[in-house]
């Protein structure tokens, strides 16, 4: 089933909570709605599952209008935030609630129901749970109750509203994949709302950038990463380092720093935009850049070496005024930086923001080093 | 204590609670809880000691002669009933008060929250006197009411209608805080799965309320049992007929008779107490249930 949205917007009082919002969930995607808090995402959230009212706009599914049409008859399954798991209720009958709240003549027999539960058990690893009350189970076995009691019905979509925002690290990440494997097996059209980039990324087929009441962007995960439309979207998704300055003769200076630019015809005001693995480190400046950085900090834990460096002789852009270099454990070791170490740094790629509201352009200087008629600084 | 817990060479702490420094907000577990057994017997236990000592002066015989003297007996019976009558009654306007009072937004709101209280602040004999001439037969209600032949004032219905007043506030103030707690994602959660809005009070609201629903007018119930102010105004006091029980302690007080007063009273305090210890348990196993201590 595809979810519409056409025009939706939502005002809370002064707030405008959702501004003529439009968007295509497809069939049996997994989508992420992400953003900051006061983005306007569980409330889109909500107005899709009929749990609010949108002041304009429609929604539709699979075509059809279900604007006016109530929560209880749209069909869909919700997971809360904080599970809403009836606490009086046993797993078991809080499992079959949505089973037997049917009308009286599509109310499967109890035998069924029963043989529904427990294959919904069976499927969320906890059958030997039935009996117990909800507050006899952790955080990340009610979460698994609450989606096995969203989706009894066979609903055709399911919602979720930051379903594993109140779980430690561990066990989100644990949930994170039996959900997806969860899709996967029965593919569902499922959205869900989430502040956490990593989470999206890593769990979705699509994902829909939004803020303030505004959807930024939409895109597969890896695009999204890899070509951010807006420097929202770029500072949302992951760290990134910031050369503020000014355009002049293909090259982009602020203080002593200054970087090439190959191929730019623009003049003046210009941001360019560095992911931590798009720049390298050196011990000394290179024909295309001129970055010089202190050593702050070095983190070793992960897959990668995080170096946190300061700018020395210019400011990068944000109120931390810190880069953020990723290095290979290999280069660490041959490298040794410590705190207090001058490196430069070399970008391989970047992507620069000239103007306001334009996208960004992908500049790339190993090509272009390549090509003869490139003039070198220096 | 802190004392008996530190000379106690065991590794392992004793009182755990008790030992744990995170609780001491207020000076020493061993004081507060000396004060409050003061306090309790100075207020609660001495007198019932009292009523006890004075009870025990009689022999069993005369205690039992006493305690079911036939007009006693009737008015066990007009006290009973129409306590429980008002107590259910309570129990349904309450939960509305309080339902009204936690789900809407209407002017006045806040003027209604603190009316609910005027009956526990309000001296009973007023409210007595009030009721009886509003119910009377030429009051604003009465003359309504004789109409369509009802009569409250001086009937058992007035004692009903005396002792549903005085102790509403008790079902409203018990249910209010738990329906203010209740996640309104529970009830989202229930309608997202088809719950017809029946379902979702029968199902998911009210097992939620019901044990403070319970509270509360079991707490009504036993206020009412004992009213005697607001209820011997209007009941019209007619022996076997109208006489509630706190009226014959108040008749054997005035004979001077006291062993027989606190005999009757006793009769009161146990039905109260054995209710209220009924429903504390009952709730703690409930409690413990959804809470999972």
């Amino acid at each position: 089933m595809t979810i519409t949205v056409d025009g939706i917007s939502k005002r809370f009082g002064k707030f405008q909570a959702l501004d003529n919002v439009s968007l295509d969930i497809p069939e049996g995607k997994l989508t992420a709605l992400l953003g900051p808090s006061g983005s306007g995402k569980t409330t889109l959230l909500r107005i899709i599952a009929g749990l609010e009212s949108a002041d304009n706009g429609q929604i539709a599914f699979s075509g059809q209008d279900v604007t006016n049409l109530h929560v209880r008859d749209r069909n869909i399954g919700f997971v809360f935030q904080h599970y809403a798991l009836f606490r009086h209720m046993t797993v078991a009958e809080n499992i079959a609630f949505g089973l037997n709240a049917l009308p009286r003549k599509q109310r499967p027999p109890k035998a069924k129901i029963q043989k529904r539960v427990s294959e919904l058990l069976e499927m969320i690893q906890l059958p030997h749970l039935a009996q117990r009350f909800p507050a006899q189970l952790s955080g990340g076995q009610k979460q698994r109750v609450a989606l096995a009691r969203s989706i009894a019905t066979r609903p055709k979509v399911l919602l979720l509203d930051e379903p594993f925002g109140a779980l430690d690290a561990k066990v989100r990440k644990d949930l994170r994949r039996w959900l997806r494997n969860l899709h996967d097996e029965f593919h569902f059209t499922s959205l869900f709302v989430t502040h956490d980039q990593e989470e999206a990324l890593e769990l979705s087929d699509q994902v829909v950038v939004m803020s303030q009441g505004h959807v930024e962007q939409v895109n597969e995960p890896t695009e999204l990463y890899a070509r951010p439309d807006s420097r929202f979207v770029f500072d949302f998704l992951g760290q990134v380092n910031v050369l503020s300055g000014e355009v002049k003769h293909g090259t982009l200076s602020q203080g002593n720093a200054w970087v090439t630019v190959p191929g730019i015809q623009h003049q003046g005001d210009a941001q360019l935009y560095l992911r931590p693995h798009e720049v390298r480190l050196a011990t000394a400046p290179s024909p295309r850049a001129n970055l010089p950085l202190r050593i702050e900090a070095v983190s070793l834990i992960g897959s990668e070496v995080r170096v946190e460096l300061r700018p020395e002789g210019w400011e990068s852009e944000g109120s931390d005024n810190i880069w953020e270099v990723g290095i290979s454990h290999a280069e660490f070791n041959q490298q040794r930086p410590v705190r207090g170490d001058l490196r430069y740094a070399v970008p391989e790629v970047g992507h620069l923001f000239t103007g306001t509201g334009a996208r960004p352009a992908t500049v790339g200087w190993a090509e272009a080093e390549q090509t003869p008629n490139i003039r070198l600084i220096n | 204590m802190s004392t008996a817990h530190q000379a106690s060479a065991a590794p392992q702490q004793r009182w755990p609670r008790i030992g744990n420094r995170s609780k001491r907000v207020l000076p020493g577990f061993g004081l507060s809880l000396g004060i409050s057994l003061l306090f309790i017997s100075l207020i609660l236990m001495l007198p019932l000691t009292g009523l006890v000592m004075e009870v025990s002066a009689m022999s069993f015989d005369q205690f039992w002669f006493v305690i079911t003297d036939p007009r006693v007996v009737a008015s066990y019976k007009v006290t009973g009933f129409a306590a429980l009558t008002a107590s259910l009654f309570n129990g349904i306007a309450g939960l509305l008060l309080a339902w009204v009072l936690v789900r809407y937004e209407f002017p006045g709101k806040r003027l209604i929250d603190a009316v609910i209280d005027l009956p526990f602040a309000l001296p009973t004999a007023v409210a007595g006197i009030v009721l009886a001439t509003l119910f009377a037969e030429n009051g604003w209600y009465g003359q309504w009411l004789s109409k369509l032949g009802i009569e409250v004032a001086f009937t058992p219905v007035g004692i009903v209608v005396a002792m549903a007043f005085t102790s509403l506030p008790f079902v409203v103030r018990t249910v209010q805080p738990v329906l203010e707690e209740l996640a309104p994602e529970d009830e989202e959660a229930a309608v997202s799965m088809g719950a017809s809005d029946g379902l979702v009070f029968r199902r998911v609201i009210f097992p939620a309320l019901w044990p403070a629903l319970l509270t509360g007018v079991a707490l009504s119930f036993t206020r009412s049992l004992g009213e005697f102010g607001a209820v011997i105004f209007i009941a019209g006091n007619m022996p076997y007929v109208s006489e509630v029980t706190s009226l014959m302690i108040f008749i054997r007080l005035q004979e001077y008779d006291y062993a027989a007063a606190s005999a009757i009273a006793s009769v009161i305090l146990l039905v109260s107490l054995v209710m209220l210890f009924a429903i504390t348990l009952w709730q703690a196993r409930y409690l413990k249930r959804v809470e999972g201590r």
